[in-house]
């Protein structure tokens, strides 16, 4: 074999495996979400959204109060690590500067914090917060998940406002506009395409997570909107329903992956469909 | 020493032993540089890349000082008063004498809104003198009869031409005294140029204009006065014909008929 035909042959090679290696994750993902349609759209009926949760065995019984337990939770920790996020991204591109010391610091702890396991934030805010209280509380859920959100959105923050030109921000300078009008009028609307989308990238992120939450707002079988009391959600309940015994709560269980699946899909396709929109015009 | 012509307009601006360093710089970037503005003309800085024209021209509303540890000694003094001052109010200053940038810089906002940007900070509030105001300043940017009918269209939309009088337009809008124009069409095609050019003689009836340009045709096209510098200093101020025909330094000479540069 000359040395021609052996490149053409090894390019075959390589070709082949790299090509079955990306078909394979295809596959999983698509054998994931195909089980995953299945089991949860049989056990999916209208009582899921009306009905609360009922001892096994008892008809009928549904997720009302996993749901609204879990819109709570993900609400409530939009509502601190969304602004919060937005004002530290803000410091470290308008303020802090590209090579700051502190923003510097900043940046690197923030993305130490976004690889930091989710079970561990939960233990931090089960001493911090549940232990002192001495009871599991929504409140504790929803400081837990906003202390997981809190390094996304300051990092995409922090980056689509370093996007925006600084000539843009000179030029409104140029006009005689103080600092903060810039940031908030200028700024903010150059980048504002990429940081809603970074906002909802990290719900989608924030609303799948169980592990914080065990530790946290632990779960509740009855309705309760009582962010001072255990508060159900759906990743703890589809966790407890998915490792019980009973044959209806197991449905229950794939019904909650479904509807979990859904939203972090549906949110994660409208941010991915923003950005594909807005950056073509 | 540098050759300075007389000038006989009245002086707006009077630059006096003025050198600038930016930060971390031990030697001066701009040395020692004097140099009067006549009021309601064209003044151009030209030189090769480098030689400091670009940096002389934000210093005439401070820009440097958004980026800390650049210096500035001597005076610059604006109607009397000396802009490097510390207590010089840099947003009045900066009202008073605009910016043109190399790159258009349209807001991601509509036209209207674009235009109205500086009035709006100024506190303008009142709906009809804002169009008032909008369209005096498009008219006056010569883009009126252009985007007239659609000022509610995003002024990221235009062509780099008319966001480049958009943003002459959003400049005007304030009535400002002095407009500094930093390569204003170095990113625009021929046509865009002309209109721009255009422009620039017709905005001195009311604005004294200052305009830093590669382009010697374009200094001698539109400016009374032109003024070459080179690696940081002034090397001659003369009125524009005769720097271009009889330059009195040998350096200018050199320059202007492309021996360097």
């Amino acid at each position: 074999m000359n040395r021609q035909n052996r490149r053409i042959l090894m390019n075959k090679v390589v070709m082949t495996l790299s090509s079955l290696a990306a078909l394979a994750g295809l596959a999983f993902l698509f054998w994931i979400l195909g089980v995953l349609l299945y089991k949860g759209f049989g056990a999916l009926h209208w009582d899921i959204f009306t009905v609360d949760m009922a001892p096994p065995g008892r008809e009928p019984s549904g997720l009302r109060n996993a749901l609204v337990g879990q819109l709570l939770l993900v609400v409530g920790a939009s509502v601190i690590g969304v602004p919060v996020g937005v004002l530290a991204g803000t410091y470290l591109s308008e303020y802090g500067g590209r090579h700051g010391k502190l923003a510097r610091l900043i940046r690197d702890i923030s993305d130490i914090m976004m690889s930091a396991p989710s079970i561990v934030i939960g233990a931090f805010v089960y001493a911090i917060m549940v232990a002192p209280m001495g009871h599991f509380s929504g409140w504790a859920g929803i400081v837990a998940l906003a202390i997981m959100m809190l390094p996304i959105v300051l990092r995409t923050t922090d980056d689509m406002l370093q996007l925006v030109p600084g000539s843009l921000r000179e030029a409104a300078i140029a006009l005689g506009a103080p600092k903060y009008k810039v940031i908030m009028q200028v700024v903010y609307r150059g980048a504002k395409v990429g940081m809603l989308t970074g906002i909802l990238l990290s719900i989608a992120r924030i609303a799948g997570e169980t592990a914080p939450l065990l530790f946290t707002s632990f779960s509740n079988n009855f309705y309760s909107t009582d962010l001072n009391h255990p508060i159900a959600s759906l990743t703890v309940t589809m966790f407890n329903y998915a490792t019980s015994p009973f044959e209806d709560w197991i449905d229950l269980g794939w019904a909650a992956a479904l509807i979990l699946t859904l939203f972090v899909l549906g949110s994660n396709i409208l941010g991915r469909y923003i950005i594909r929109t807005k950056k073509g015009k | 020493m540098a050759t300075i012509c007389e000038v006989t307009h009245d002086h707006i601006i009077e630059v006096n032993d003025f050198s600038f360093y930016y930060a971390g710089s031990d030697t001066p970037n701009l040395k020692h540089v004097n140099m009067p503005i006549g009021k309601g003309a064209v003044t151009a800085l030209i030189g090769p890349s480098g030689c400091g024209k670009t940096t002389l021209l934000r210093c005439f509303n401070r820009m440097h000082d958004l980026y800390p540890g650049n210096r500035y000694e001597g005076e610059i003094l604006f109607e009397g008063r000396n802009i490097l001052d510390k207590n010089e109010d840099l947003i009045k200053l900066r009202t008073q004498i605009g910016m043109i940038f190399q790159k258009p810089t349209p807001f991601p906002m509509s036209i209207y809104d674009n235009v109205a940007y500086g009035l709006r900070l100024k506190g303008i509030k009142d709906k009809s003198e804002l169009d008032g105001r909008v369209e005096q300043a498009l008219k006056d940017a010569a883009l009126w009869k252009e985007v007239g009918d659609r000022l509610k269209s995003p002024g990221t939309a235009l062509s780099g031409g008319q966001q480049q009088r958009l943003c002459i337009a959003r400049a005007v809008a304030v009535e400002p005294e002095v407009l500094l124009f930093d390569e204003p069409t170095s990113a625009l095609d021929p046509i865009s140029t002309q209109a721009i050019e255009e422009l620039i003689v017709k905005l001195k009836e009311k604005v004294t204009i200052i305009i830093v340009t590669h382009n010697m045709q374009q200094a001698a096209r539109v400016s009374d006065y032109t003024a070459f510098m080179y690696l940081g200093e002034l090397i001659e101020l003369g009125v524009t014909e005769e720097l271009f025909i009889t330059p009195k330094e040998d350096m200018t000479e050199q320059y202007i008929t492309g021996k360097f540069g």
